[in-house]
């Protein structure tokens, strides 16, 4: 990786990504063999936590690979991939927020709306 | 617009790496993106602040799907299509996925060709990308047209809870209006490409800013970022 670095540091200087197309073949490829395997998720009717855990691990791997090759991520300076890849862990906050509120909709609901007991 | 003046240390900073490489590029009073024209810094800022939009939305559609308590409409029957008598789940929608991965990929090359001076395959590839985008946009027209017949609104729908409708256009609707830009942009990049205009540095014809390869990868930032969205969308709204 050192070295790759080295080498590519000339092209790096004119702000340019110069990689092999196997590089681009490769990441095509294998983000094909993951849409299908996330399509078969939903094929062969996975249910529960097995089929939530796919879908997630599926979505991160093919969203890692367009971020890291496609978007030439790997390459860029640690400065840009931290001032991009870490304001959005801040999603997580908002997630949580309504996480909470929605469960809160739902029992609250269920106790105004619902069949009286 | 007048340029900073160069003082002698411009260039000549150490730029260590890891860690250490962080503090020293953003400190010091210096540019903190090195090796990355401004274009680019701000192609991935506004990128960033897309990611904020479209996280909203797919967070707000995880709360009224939590806080709803009529069954939500089963996705997969939904968008299932019959082909010869068989109906196959969602299977219009993993076409469209292989479709938008696919000019993801002749992206990533038109870059590389466009680095190489390949004008030629670069434009064709830039005009295949277009090609793909336009082609999802019109699957995805299908699939409105067929959901509003099926007589699904944004405030009711006959399968189920109601804000599956509101979500369902919010979410491809805001998507789908990403990838139509990305159409004409992708056609205003190639034209540049042929003509030449990246090799003569001619200035553009709205912000006059002269001409060079960089702009089919900060084009390719863009596109990808489109091809990355429908990654989360595919992953959360179709299969979960």
């Amino acid at each position: 990786m050192v070295h790759a670095e080295g080498q590519q540091h000339t092209a790096h200087a004119k702000g340019q990504q110069q990689h092999p197309i196997s590089v681009y073949l490769w990441i095509w490829g294998l983000l094909f063999v993951l849409s299908v395997f996330s399509y078969l998720v939903d094929y062969f009717h996975f249910q529960g936590y097995l089929r939530w855990s796919l879908i997630v691990i599926f979505m991160f791997l093919k969203a890692g690979l367009i971020v890291a090759v496609f978007m030439h991520m790997i390459w860029e300076r640690l400065a840009l991939v931290y001032a991009i890849v870490l304001p959005p862990l801040l999603l997580l906050v908002l997630l949580g927020i309504g996480a909470l509120e929605g469960d809160y909709t739902f029992i609250t609901r269920g106790i105004f709306f619902g069949p009286r007991s | 617009m007048t340029q900073p003046v160069r003082t002698g240390t411009g260039e000549a900073l150490p730029l260590p790496e890891g860690l250490p490489g962080i503090v020293a590029d953003w400190s010091s009073d210096q540019r903190a993106f090195k090796n990355v024209s401004w274009g680019k810094a701000m192609m991935w800022i506004f990128l960033l602040s897309d990611t904020f939009i479209f996280s909203s939305f797919l967070i707000s559609y995880m709360t009224v799907r939590v806080s709803t308590t009529v069954p939500w409409p089963n996705v997969s029957e939904v968008f299932a299509l019959t082909f010869f008598g068989e109906s196959i789940p969602l299977i219009l929608i993993a076409i469209m996925t292989f479709i938008l991965i696919s000019s993801s990929g002749t992206m990533a090359m038109a870059v590389k060709y466009g680095y190489e001076r390949n004008k030629k395959i670069s434009a064709i590839l830039l005009l295949v990308t277009a090609f793909f985008g336009a082609t999802f946009v019109g699957m995805q027209a299908f699939e409105w047209s067929k959901l509003i017949a099926d007589g699904v609104r944004p405030w009711g729908n006959p399968m189920g809870a109601a804000q599956f409708g509101s979500s369902f256009f919010m979410i491809t609707g805001f998507h789908g209006f990403h990838v139509s830009v990305g159409v004409v942009f992708l056609i205003i990049v190639a034209i540049k490409v042929l003509r030449g205009d990246l090799d003569r540095e001619a200035p553009g014809f709205l912000t006059g800013r002269k001409g060079n390869y960089e702009m089919v990868e900060v084009m390719g930032l863009y596109w990808h970022f489109v091809d990355l969205v429908w990654v989360f969308i595919f992953a959360f709204f179709y299969l979960w």
